[in-house]
């Protein structure tokens, strides 16, 4: 079985990087936010640096997850490739975490340019303890937004995937309070901000980091949000099996 | 041995039915062509055989074990209708990718020479040609050294010499035990291959029989003519069409039909007689299954 996991994992790593643009174009975004914002006007402050890597991390973690899965999977599934697959004999289980193992590779590569900026061009700081805390909180919190990829996947066609991904990926990041710094947020994105996933998980990461205590509502958003997310995702893709070419 | 078997299968989409109450045995070493015409329900029936798509009542079986469960597809091969290949990986990747599914799988090279591919190892697919990529399809079917493999419409796009060299493939599959299910639009595909044929239509088997007995059953005789009166009634017709004086008759026995118009005095002029498409003898199986009211 982790035979298989690893030859879907390896087809996955293999596939993305022969496009590699939609590497580059899920660090890219995150990188040029940091060189853009972070650098010039918090780069000094370590507690600010510390509290907007965190937010660009987060960022990150959204994007990428959001239109790997979300568009990845809508993709895929149109093509005449996937039911020749199901064929073979490998269950839902390799063919997952395949995508999940493969998603989550793509991802440190993703974080890795915000992290290595805020290293050696700001004064953020985080002692070993806090950096494995931080490690740990960015794979918790990217459990939704793969979610939230999957039920976009396998609920709509490529076409609606993209623009439901684009329609959603600004709102929640600026909702969410990710462009700011903790409290620095206009007011009602800091009324609404623990309420959204994307609120959830930066104040989540921002404890993490130590620049913010932890808030019990925006943990319980979280939570709540990774169950319904999850609930979608089985929904879709449950409806979606066999069903696509009907 | 019984390798595959559907027992009184349907399986519906929303309102239509592809399949009504289909069963099938499908016996270790044989040559299975499947024919009908197109929407006939061919497809489907694969689909649920080799465990896509779910039967929406009665049972298949795969190997003695249902097909939706990987452990059952561990000795199949498929080759699906429409070609599907990963655009950006190379040959021998996806034929690695779907070698690594079995247990005991040809080695690439030996695979890859059997179907004439060794030239395209290093080649992406989504650069190869229509009848390559058709290849390189048929060829995964045969990676894993399958028990049954089931093919949907194998050589369709495929110019004669390469159809030639596919069939030469099937046949030593064949010879060293395998067991094939293979669906076409082609009688003389069947013809070349299999030794059981098994024609589908609405969704029903409408026959099942030796290759020989079901090409008299869809060996039907196009015979048009002009005729400026009206024609009598005339036995064994299957078809009348009419377009303006010309007509077209459908009929088992060609000759006794113009026989009979020659007797009955039709003063017929510019007659022809072909073979009629196997499309329109499936038609003529699937009016005598089901009478039409007409």
């Amino acid at each position: 079985m982790s035979g298989l996991i690893r030859t879907h994992t390896r087809f996955q790593l293999l596939e993305t990087s022969r496009t590699p643009i939609a590497i580059i174009g899920s660090a890219i975004w995150p990188a040029a936010s940091m060189l853009a914002f972070v650098v010039p006007y918090a780069g000094d402050d370590p507690h600010f640096a510390n509290a907007t890597t965190a937010s660009m991390l987060t960022f990150a973690v959204m994007s990428t997850n959001l239109f790997q899965y979300g568009v990845g999977v809508a993709d895929d599934r149109v093509q005449p490739w996937d039911p020749y697959v199901r064929t073979l004999a490998a269950g839902a289980l390799p063919r997952f975490a395949g995508r999940l193992l493969a998603g989550l590779a793509l991802m440190a590569v993703a974080l890795l340019p915000v992290v290595l900026i805020s290293a050696f061009l700001t004064a953020a700081s985080l002692s070993p303890a806090r950096f494995l805390l931080a490690a740990l909180a960015i794979t918790f919190i990217a459990v939704p937004f793969i979610l939230m990829g999957l039920a976009i996947g396998y609920s709509m066609p490529p076409k609606a995937a993209v623009v439901v991904a684009q329609v959603l990926f600004l709102p929640l990041a600026f909702g969410g309070g990710l462009m700011s710094a903790p409290g620095w947020a206009p007011g009602f994105v800091e009324t609404v901000g623990p309420y959204l996933p994307t609120g959830g998980a930066v104040r989540l990461m921002w404890a993490a980091v130590g620049e913010a205590p932890i808030r019990p509502v925006s943990v319980v958003s979280l939570i709540t949000w990774t169950a319904a997310l999850a609930g979608v995702a089985w929904w879709a893709y449950r409806r979606d099996e066999g069903r696509r070419f009907s | 041995m019984i390798l595959a078997r559907a027992i009184d299968v349907s399986r519906r989409y929303g309102d239509t039915l592809a399949l009504d109450g289909v069963s099938l045995d499908i016996t270790a070493g044989q040559i299975v062509g499947v024919l009908g015409p197109n929407g006939a329900g061919k497809s489907t029936l694969i689909s649920l055989l080799t465990g896509i798509r779910k039967p929406s009542s009665g049972r298949v079986e795969l190997l003695g074990q249902d097909p939706r469960q990987p452990a059952g597809r561990r000795h199949l091969g498929v080759t699906p209708q429409e070609t599907g290949l990963p655009a950006t990986l190379r040959v021998a990747e996806v034929v690695d990718f779907v070698r690594a599914h079995y247990p005991d799988p040809l080695p690439q090279a030996e695979l890859l020479g059997r179907f004439g591919l060794a030239d395209l190892a290093r080649r992406q697919t989504g650069g190869l040609s229509g009848g390559q990529k058709r290849r390189v399809a048929v060829a995964l079917a045969f990676a894993g050294r399958p028990k049954i493999v089931f093919l949907d419409e194998p050589t369709t796009g495929l110019d004669i010499e390469a159809r030639r060299s596919l069939w030469d493939g099937i046949r030593e599959f064949h010879a060293d035990g395998g067991t094939v299910v293979l669906t076409s639009h082609y009688l003389e595909e069947v013809e070349a291959l299999a030794r059981r044929a098994v024609v589908i239509g609405g969704g029903r088997v409408l026959a099942d029989d030796t290759v020989d007995a079901v090409r008299g059953l869809v060996a039907v005789r196009r015979v048009s003519l002009t005729s400026p009166v009206p024609l009598p009634e005339l036995d064994g017709l299957t078809a009348t069409d009419r377009e303006g004086d010309r007509w077209h008759l459908l009929s088992p026995d060609a000759d006794r039909l113009v026989r009979d118009l020659v007797a009955a005095g039709v003063p017929f002029t510019d007659l022809e007689v072909r073979p009629a498409s196997l499309e329109e003898a499936f038609l003529r199986l699937l009016e005598r299954e089901v009478p039409c009211p007409a």
